[in-house]
């Protein structure tokens, strides 16, 4: 009897396995790879593919702690407001005369305050983080605005340009992404080793439970908040740095894009479900994609069609899987 | 029967909650307008009060669809890209038909908001997708098709025949006609929410959905209806929006949601759902549009705007939570006393 159940069970986990989101998402990649292949000769030498990460490695920062946020049942939408508040504030300190990693440590500072304000309201007021955090959508870039008006920061120095714009010594290996590497590594340790990554998703499945459990819910909502605002502002010094400029609408609408990823990546929105590796990948792809569009030169506007779709469908995809499975099973 | 008292706490709490909103919103204005008449002269003269209305009216009718949806524990972020959409695809309409008669182009705005409100509802009902991934997808959605189909051109003044412009321009018995639409939308809503057996029914989808679905409420059907008239009121305002200004742009309205969204929550609609009322969004509405309108005439920058709009959502919903609190502690001293 438990042996027929181990062997049911088994063919169930391979089934699973098969149908994992995760190469769902390779499948999808390849074909974006190969599309741009063929639209652009250029598209296979080694520097232009390393190249083409710097586009994408901001949002890729902000969408490793967004991850872990939506996977404990939670959502922040002003990551790109906190990027572009921590971003101005570091940028008018550095012309106030600071020296510039003065400035930085000031604009990480920013950000980790932010996050920290969305991360109280949401713990202790028990809000519901999506009000919380459509409020601070509207502060902080409203407060970026304030500071810089319609006025922008540029000229920063060359080393601080290196952390945007740099390559690893003679490598053609970009800095952001290295740093973008090491990170992701932290974050999938973090959720998928530890204890805490356990409590993430204990969270989204049921928060009550993890609360009469003693899960410390409370201290982990702020910490996941704080590390948003954190990394928002990691992302403001590489986006600083690449167009070593700064103005307040900077990295208007990444929230969305942001959220397309973590849900493309296979997050469940309502919370517990999710993995980084999937999150990663679709990184990449929407990466990809917007590379290709860009190489036919698709207007913006379009492309934001393009990701709207993306987000709805990352959830009518998923159940419409789900929907298909039984009957594999069967 | 221990739920059931349980229950109308719960109900008799929130009408006081309410009550103390309406009623501390209420305060803050007369304050508000006390203070900034002592500043600038001209903000309590007729004039002022008539550009508040005017610029408030468009917000009112937006406000009210987002309150419908907020009831039912949903949200609508695509308004805003909606009323873009369907005021371009009228201005452009009018445009190249000048014959069309004004109320023509209002109907058809209601239409194109019907079927882009349908859209999201079915969405949120059939596709199973969340609120506000369904209305975050179509916001960009929304805003990319108004580009598309203005090729983003803009549609101005010269290009609208004055019978479109005067829609919203004129004024029928001294009174701003887009003061008159919001006034007929807030009576028509104020009763449909109050007074019929579906807008009850929107009351009792938000407070409790699964008890709704026992009582034989057809919840789906109602969440997709309240995505349609959200749908009809922001595609009314769009047409008004085009008229009033005489000009179409792919980026009209441009975050105009967050603003609708903070009106009905300053008005004391609850974001859990199943409690808020139209005057209480009418009077946020009023609260937001003082505020704009006194920052101007206090000559304090326009890049306030929106981190006051920012402060002033955080201040709202803190400050239910932080009522509701106190009520609740002196509602059961009271019942153990």
């Amino acid at each position: 009897m438990i042996f027929k159940r181990g062997t049911s069970q088994r063919r169930l986990t391979l089934v699973a396995t098969f149908l994992r989101w995760e190469w769902l998402l390779i499948l999808l990649f390849a074909a974006a790879f190969i599309v741009n292949a063929l639209l652009s000769p250029y598209f296979l030498d080694t520097r232009n593919l390393f190249d083409m990460t710097f586009i994408f490695m901001e949002k890729s920062i902000i969408a490793l702690p967004m991850a872990f946020i939506i996977i404990s049942g939670n959502i922040d939408l002003s990551v790109a407001s906190t990027l572009a508040m921590s971003a101005v504030l570091m940028a008018t300190r550095f012309q106030a005369g600071w020296n510039i990693w003065l400035a930085v440590l000031f604009g990480l500072a920013v950000g980790a305050l932010g996050g920290l304000l969305n991360g109280m309201m949401v713990a202790k007021m028990r809000l519901p983080s999506l009000v919380v955090t459509l409020g601070t959508y509207a502060l902080y870039r409203g407060i970026a605005f304030v500071v810089l008006g319609d006025r922008a920061v540029t000229g920063f120095p060359s080393q601080f340009l290196h952390l945007g714009q740099g390559y690893v010594g003679d490598t053609p290996v970009p800095v952001p992404l290295v740093i973008f590497a090491v990170l992701a590594i932290l974050f999938v340790l973090l959720l998928h080793r530890s204890t805490f990554g356990r409590f993430v998703y204990a969270m989204g499945n049921n928060e009550e439970a993890c609360r009469y459990s003693g899960v410390a819910v409370d201290r982990i909502k702020i910490l996941l908040f704080t590390l948003s605002g954190l990394m928002s502002a990691l992302a403001a010094i590489f986006l600083t740095a690449r167009f070593n400029s700064t103005r307040p609408n900077i990295a208007a609408g990444f929230e969305l894009e942001v959220i397309t990823a973590v849900l493309l990546g296979g997050v469940s929105i309502f919370g517990g479900e999710g993995t980084m590796p999937g999150v990663v990948l679709a990184l990449f792809l929407i990466g990809l994609v917007s590379r290709g569009m860009r190489l036919k030169n698709i207007a913006g506007e379009i492309q934001t069609i393009v990701i709207g779709s993306l987000l709805i469908l990352a959830i009518l995809l998923p159940q419409l899987l789900r929907r298909l499975t039984p009957r594999v099973r069967a | 029967m221990a739920s059931s008292t349980d229950q109308t706490s719960r109900r008799s709490l929130f009408s006081l909650v309410a009550g103390v909103r309406e009623t501390g919103i209420f305060a803050f204005i007369v304050l508000l307008i006390a203070i900034v008449s002592l500043r600038s002269p001209y903000f309590l003269t007729v004039e002022n009060f008539r550009d508040i209305l005017l610029d408030t009216a468009v917000l009112i009718i937006v406000a009210i669809g987002q309150t419908m949806v907020i009831l039912t524990r949903s949200i609508d972020l695509s308004v805003a890209s909606g009323l873009a959409l369907s005021g371009m695809v009228v201005g452009m309409t009018v445009s190249s038909h000048w014959g069309l008669p004004p109320l023509v182009a209002l109907l058809m705005g209601i239409g194109i908001g019907i079927a882009l409100g349908g859209f999201n509802g079915l969405l949120v009902t059939k596709g199973h997708v969340p609120p506000i991934i369904a209305t975050l997808g179509t916001l960009s959605i929304y805003r990319g098709l108004t580009f598309v189909v203005s090729g983003g051109a803009w549609v101005d003044a010269a290009e609208m025949p004055d019978s479109f412009k005067w829609l919203a321009r004129d004024t029928t018995l001294w009174v701003p006609n887009l003061v008159l639409f919001a006034a007929i939308v807030a009576i028509v809503f104020y009763y449909f929410l109050n007074h019929t057996r579906t807008g009850r029914e929107i009351y009792a989808v938000g407070s409790n959905p699964d008890a709704a679905r026992v009582a034989g409420i057809p919840v789906d059907r109602i969440v997709f209806l309240v995505y349609v008239l959200s749908g009809v009121l922001f595609g009314m305002a769009g047409v008004l929006w085009v008229s009033r200004y005489a000009s179409a742009q792919s980026d009209s309205a441009m975050g105009f949601e967050l603003q609708t969204v903070a009106a009905a929550v300053i008005g004391g609609v609850n974001i859990f759902g199943g409690s808020g009322t139209i005057p209480g969004v009418l009077l946020g509405s009023l609260l937001l549009g003082i505020i704009i309108n006194a920052l101007n005439l206090v000559r304090i920058s326009p890049f306030w705007k929106l981190a006051v709009q920012g402060l002033i959502i955080l201040l709202a919903v803190v400050s239910d939570v932080l009522i509701s609190r106190r009520l609740q502690r002196a509602l059961t001293l009271r019942r153990a006393g």
